[in-house]
């Protein structure tokens, strides 16, 4: 019989902070990916207003009712941070371990992430619960908007490290400069 | 020398030799007030040179800063700011700046002219790879690289804004001024150190206050609104599609490590106003490049700005009225103005200084710095003693970036001048100088109508308050070449005269690119920004065209050369690419283990032991313990794809060549994917969890591209099935446990016992795991008895350490890539050496797996003749013959007695190992006709490492032909 012990994806590379900028681990109850099958949106929309109070959100937007977030993140394809039942109506896959996620925050945060994100980030383009799917150097990422001040990373979890290697390296640079 | 004391100043050296600067200012004007003219020599007939211009464009003053790893060539000494400290080394020179060598070829300038090259170093043809090109490598290029690598931080950014401002002169602070007070979000870039443009540099005044003033009151009003970003020192070097720019920042500060020198930028702007102000060109007239011979605007710059004086007795020449506003400026600084050389019969007398009218310089003397000149005008010929000359042809609009779509700019024959093409980048507005406009008042204007335009088509409502400024005409008659003998320079950075153009146009070389390309003219790091005019003005007259009908040559990014250590910020060590780790990472580095690259991922390689010295004595070992006891494997890093979905058998059935549908559950299934070209493309198992629900893998580096394949699948080509795919790799930690005992170790760690009945060879489905949902796979690369046991990552590190514990209790142990590439050589399993792409399932003995009741991706393609051809290069086994020498991959397949040549070639090996369970080098190989060798003994070679030796053809499969071990 083997007793096996849960490890997180960051190890000790967390929390860093370098100069305002500070990045912590986030982490979720679960999450689980939802991919409607043909002409089973408006019947995976009922059961999600049914089971957690939460409807598949626009692309590009993540819905939160108290801990329970449901987030756009590919093509068709959400994440939710609850197991739902949806038999055949959806795809529904366990992502739990799939990705590592951090918050990072600070006055300087865009100008870190403009190091690394070629999305427009500026509040007035890019607010809260607004997230966006694209590049942080070279690595896959989810990117969400989570405050004035504070962001989302969703990566890969093998990429873990990297990402934190690049963000520290963007954050000594940002502090390193008079002016970002 | 200096005009007024300095407040403060700071020591650096040029040379070794320590010379005083003012802080703010260029290395050129501490130079030039120091009274240093010679600053380099020039790149093909080492002729001494000096500061030409005051800007980036700068084709002569070329310095090295710095030694060591920090060293950097070819900076313009006209934008290196002054630091305590800085090292400034001149280039291309040696032994000394003075008394350089090299100099000689300037006696052979005669032979040396545009094109000699074509024409010589053909003879003998042996001495050109070892004589000629190692020579002419030394001697060519200007500036030199330490050879150490780089230890300074650079980085990169993206920003984004509304509108962008190129240039911070009276235009381009009127638009950002405008659009910014609008509302937009404006970026205003200048690639100067402070923001000013030409009105830095001018004695001008603007609402009847100094021009300088008025700039500090416009900067202070944008740097107080929030939607401004400032950027000075920041080149905006490409135009891009939809809007994008390219830019380079230079970052400045006290010394600090985790400072960056430089930020490649990326800009995003819904729109861009153009105001690059414009460049200066000289006239081409005999020995105009000695040094103390400068641009009459760059003379007002270091007069004016840096309150340096180029020369004691300053001589002008010019076809426009700025030649006289050069020599105003002097006289009121108190600098002697030896006369004034006007090319014009009558121009407008402007102040109290001798003038030359229908003048022309014809000679110049002073070979280490300006002496004299001999000009001849209406009045005769005479020799006027003089140590600087400021020469004026007349302005080019910098039209660059408006080009960089492929667009070209318009010939004016009014200003003698090209402007750019209205709309040649999409939301792109030009103004001020750049756009031809040359007097302040029209910039000022230029620029607040460019603003108005940009905010007025974001729907913004602007307002604008126009200052007053200086109003006049620019009067030029052209003039690109004085005529005469002597050798008159156009290219300064590539030593490029007119006898050269002339010789272009002699060679019938009439277009502009074939000129440029013939002559070097244009192609020096300055891109021409100093001859390119007068370049094809010349080309113009010799061909008997118009300027505007012999056009431009195309413009290109980047506008100043941008260090590849900018571009490639982020990218050093293991910035380089993401690195992807196992769950298992950390266990294998604390156990010694050597990490290897598949794709990103990194894979231990194999877990030396106290003792082992060798990776063969640790994989040698670590095979054996899969072949007599049991080995433990971190596998996580192949790609696992979930599918489920009403149609998910039937999009495996299109993709895969076997058919996936017939599949139970609770089953996996070997597949191979080809691509539509009928190659293949990847091979893996495929696992039915559930009537509707797959789970398949495939290998590590092709991960990516597989998923990619399967959406093109499910979106584009079958868009009818209804399933849904989802990579899951990185959720599960798996781990191959294999050998005779790993059924017995799986048991000491499953919630619930197997045996080989319930749990038969390739049978799949849930298990328990210390109460922790898992999967089990049973699967064999290794040909024996084995698992594949799944748990989600954050059990991996710990299932991975108590398998290893408990594998070690029953003579086993944990193995890495060496062992598992061993065992599966061992029994013919494929990777991706043998399917690399060119190989089809017809080569690889798999052409039975393709099922012919149903259509998959690459089938009708696969059946095409020439890739069902038996001579086709096809899998075999070799097995060493001679006694101790080894097989390597990558050798290539020669008969026994032919000559190891590539028209001999036969085939190549593609996988090699030494056989521990059978004690003699094996290799898998594809050579043609393959199959129907088996017996032959053929030579195998390998080049690069020196490899000769004799290899016997046989099947693939050398251990448990009956793939018995597996199922027990």
């Amino acid at each position: 019989m083997a007793r096996l012990i849960a490890l997180g994806p960051f190890g000790d590379l967390l929390p860093l902070q370098v100069g305002d900028v500070t990045c912590t681990e986030v982490t979720r109850n679960a999450l689980w990916s939802i991919a409607p099958f043909a002409g089973q949106h408006a019947a995976v929309s009922a059961q999600m207003k049914t089971q957690i109070a939460l409807d598949l959100p626009a692309v590009g937007r993540r819905a939160q009712v108290g801990d329970v977030i449901c987030q756009w993140v590919a093509h068709d394809q959400w994440l939710v941070t609850v197991p739902v039942t949806l038999d055949g109506l959806a795809a529904v896959t366990d992502l739990s371990d799939g990705f590592a996620l951090l918050e990072i925050a600070g006055p300087t945060v865009e100008d870190v992430l403009a190091r690394l994100v070629p999305v427009d980030l500026r509040p007035h383009v890019f607010g809260v619960d607004d997230t966006a799917r694209s590049l942080l150097g070279h690595m896959p990422v989810g990117i969400t908007r989570t405050g004035t001040q504070a962001f989302e990373v969703m990566v890969m979890r093998s990429m873990a490290a990297s990402l934190v290697h690049d963000l520290r390296a963007a954050m000594v640079a940002v502090a390193a400069r008079d002016t970002p | 020398m200096r005009l007024r004391e300095p407040p403060q100043t700071v020591t650096f050296t040029f040379d070794g030799k320590p010379v005083q600067g003012v802080p703010g200012e260029p290395v050129a004007a501490a130079l030039l007030a120091s009274g240093i003219r010679l600053v380099g020599r020039s790149f093909k007939y080492h002729r001494p040179r000096g500061v030409l211009t005051a800007g980036s464009e700068e084709p002569n003053a070329l310095v090295t800063v710095g030694q060591g790893a920090a060293q950097d060539p070819n900076v313009r000494a006209t934008t290196l700011e002054v630091a305590e400290g800085l090292e400034v080394f001149s280039q291309n020179g040696w032994p000394s700046l003075r008394y350089d060598a090299l100099a000689v070829n300037d006696l052979f300038a005669p032979f040396l002219g545009a094109g000699f090259y074509y024409k010589t170093f053909m003879w003998p043809r042996s001495f050109w790879q070892k004589v000629y090109e190692p020579a002419i490598r030394r001697a060519a290029g200007l500036g030199r690289l330490s050879g150490q690598a780089n230890a300074d931080r650079y980085e990169k950014a993206f920003g984004f804004c509304d509108v962008l401002v190129i240039g911070a002169g009276p235009a381009g602070l009127m638009a950002a001024l405008t659009a910014a007070e609008a509302g937009a979000d404006v970026i205003l870039a200048d690639e100067d150190s402070a923001m000013g443009g030409r009105l830095l540099r001018e004695v001008e005044e603007v609402d009847g206050k100094p021009a300088t003033l008025w700039v500090a009151d416009v900067l202070a009003r944008l740097a107080a609104l929030p939607n401004v970003r400032l950027m000075p020192r920041t080149t905006v070097t490409g135009a891009y599609d939809q809007g994008t720019f390219g830019a380079l920042e230079r970052i400045t500060g006290p010394a600090n490590p985790d400072r960056p020198l430089e930020c490649f930028w990326r800009i995003v702007a819904k729109r861009s106003v153009l105001a690059a102000g414009a460049l200066e060109r000289p006239i081409a007239f005999a020995d105009n490049d000695r040094p103390g011979i400068m641009l009459a605007g760059a003379v007002r710059s270091y007069v004016n700005r840096w309150g340096v004086a180029p020369g004691k007795s300053v001589t002008v020449f010019g076809n426009n009225d700025d030649a006289h506003r050069t020599a105003r400026d002097l006289l009121a600084a108190g600098v002697k103005v030896a006369g004034v050389i006007d090319s014009r019969p009558d121009p407008v007398m402007q102040g109290d200084y001798p003038v030359f009218t229908a003048g022309c310089v014809t000679a110049t003397r002073g070979r280490h710095g300006l002496s004299s000149i001999t000009i001849t005008h209406q009045g005769g010929t005479r020799v006027v003693q003089t140590d600087c000359l400021a020469v004026s042809g007349g302005w080019n609009p910098n039209v660059h970036l408006s080009c960089h779509m492929n667009g070209r700019p318009q010939w004016r024959e009014d200003i003698a001048a090209f402007v750019p093409t209205t709309d040649a980048i999409p939301g792109m507005v030009c103004a001020g100088a750049c756009d031809g406009v040359f007097d302040t008042q029209g910039c000022l204007q230029a620029g607040a109508d460019a603003g108005v335009a940009v905010a007025g088509g974001l729907g913004l409502k602007p307002k604008v308050t126009l200052p007053a400024a200086e109003t006049r005409a620019y009067a030029i008659a052209p003039l690109w070449e004085v005529p005469g003998k002597g050798r008159k320079w156009v290219d300064f950075q590539n030593d490029v005269t007119v006898k050269d153009i002339a010789s272009a146009a002699q060679e019938n070389l009439r277009s502009v690119e074939h000129m440029k390309r013939y002559t070097t003219q244009g192609m020096a790091p300055d891109q021409g920004k100093s001859s390119n005019v007068v370049a094809l003005a010349m080309l113009a007259d010799l061909t008997g065209r118009g300027i505007a009908e012999t056009g431009t040559t195309t413009f290109r990014p980047p506008y100043v050369p941008v260090s590849i250590a900018a571009m490639g910020a982020g990218g050093q060590g293991k910035g380089f690419a993401p690195a992807r780790l196992t769950t298992t990472h950390h266990p294998s580095i604390a156990a010694r283990a050597p990490m290897v690259e598949a794709g990103l991922w990194y894979r231990a390689s194999y877990f030396p032991l106290e003792g082992e010295v060798n990776w063969r004595q640790s994989c040698d070992r670590e095979a054996g313990y899969v072949r007599k006891a049991v080995g433990v494997c971190d596998v996580s890093s192949l790609g696992k794809i979930d599918v489920q979905g009403p149609d998910a058998a039937a999009l495996l059935d299109f993709v895969y060549t076997n058919r996936m549908s017939s599949l139970k559950v609770g089953r996996v299934r070997y597949g191979l994917m080809l691509r539509e070209d009928g190659f293949v493309m990847d091979d893996g198992t495929v696992a039915r969890l559930g009537d509707r629900h797959f789970v398949i893998t495939t290998t590590t580096a092709a991960a990516g591209q597989v998923m990619r394949h399967l959406e093109f699948a499910g979106q584009v080509l079958r868009p009818d099935l209804d399933a849904r795919i989802t990579s899951v790799t990185d959720h599960w930690a798996q781990f191959a446990v294999a050998g005779p005992q790993a059924r017995v170790l799986l048991n000491t760690i499953l919630d619930d016992q197997i045996s080989n009945d319930d749990w038969p060879f390739m049978a799949c489905g849930t298990v328990g795991v210390g109460g922790v949902t898992g999967r089990l796979f049973r699967i064999s690369f290794s040909g024996e008895t084995a698992f594949e046991i799944a748990v989600p990552a954050r059990y991996g590190e710990s299932l991975f350490r108590q398998l290893a514990a408990q594998a070690r209790t029953l003579g086993g142990g944990l193995y890495g890539m060496e062992a598992l590439n061993v065992l599966r050589i061992e029994k013919g399993f494929l990777t991706h050496a043998e399917l690399h792409g060119r190989t089809t399932a017809f080569d690889l003995g798999l052409a039975r797996m393709i099922d012919r009741s149903k259509d998959c991706i690459g089938q009708a393609a696969a059946r095409r003749p020439g890739l069902l051809d038996p001579a086709r290069e096809r899998l075999v086994g070799l097995r060493a013959v001679e006694e101790g020498r080894r097989l390597t991959a990558g050798a290539y397949l020669f008969g026994k007695d032919a000559k190891a040549t590539s028209v001999n070639s036969e085939g190549y090996v593609t996988s090699a190992c030494y056989s521990p369970a059978l004690d003699c080098y094996l290799g898998l190989a594809f050579l043609k006709n393959g199959p129907e060798r088996h017996g032959e003994v053929v030579r195998m070679v390998n080049h690069l490492r020196g490899v000769d030796t004799l290899a016997e053809v046989c099947g693939p499969v050398f251990l448990d032909p009956e793939g018995e071990r597996a199922r027990g």
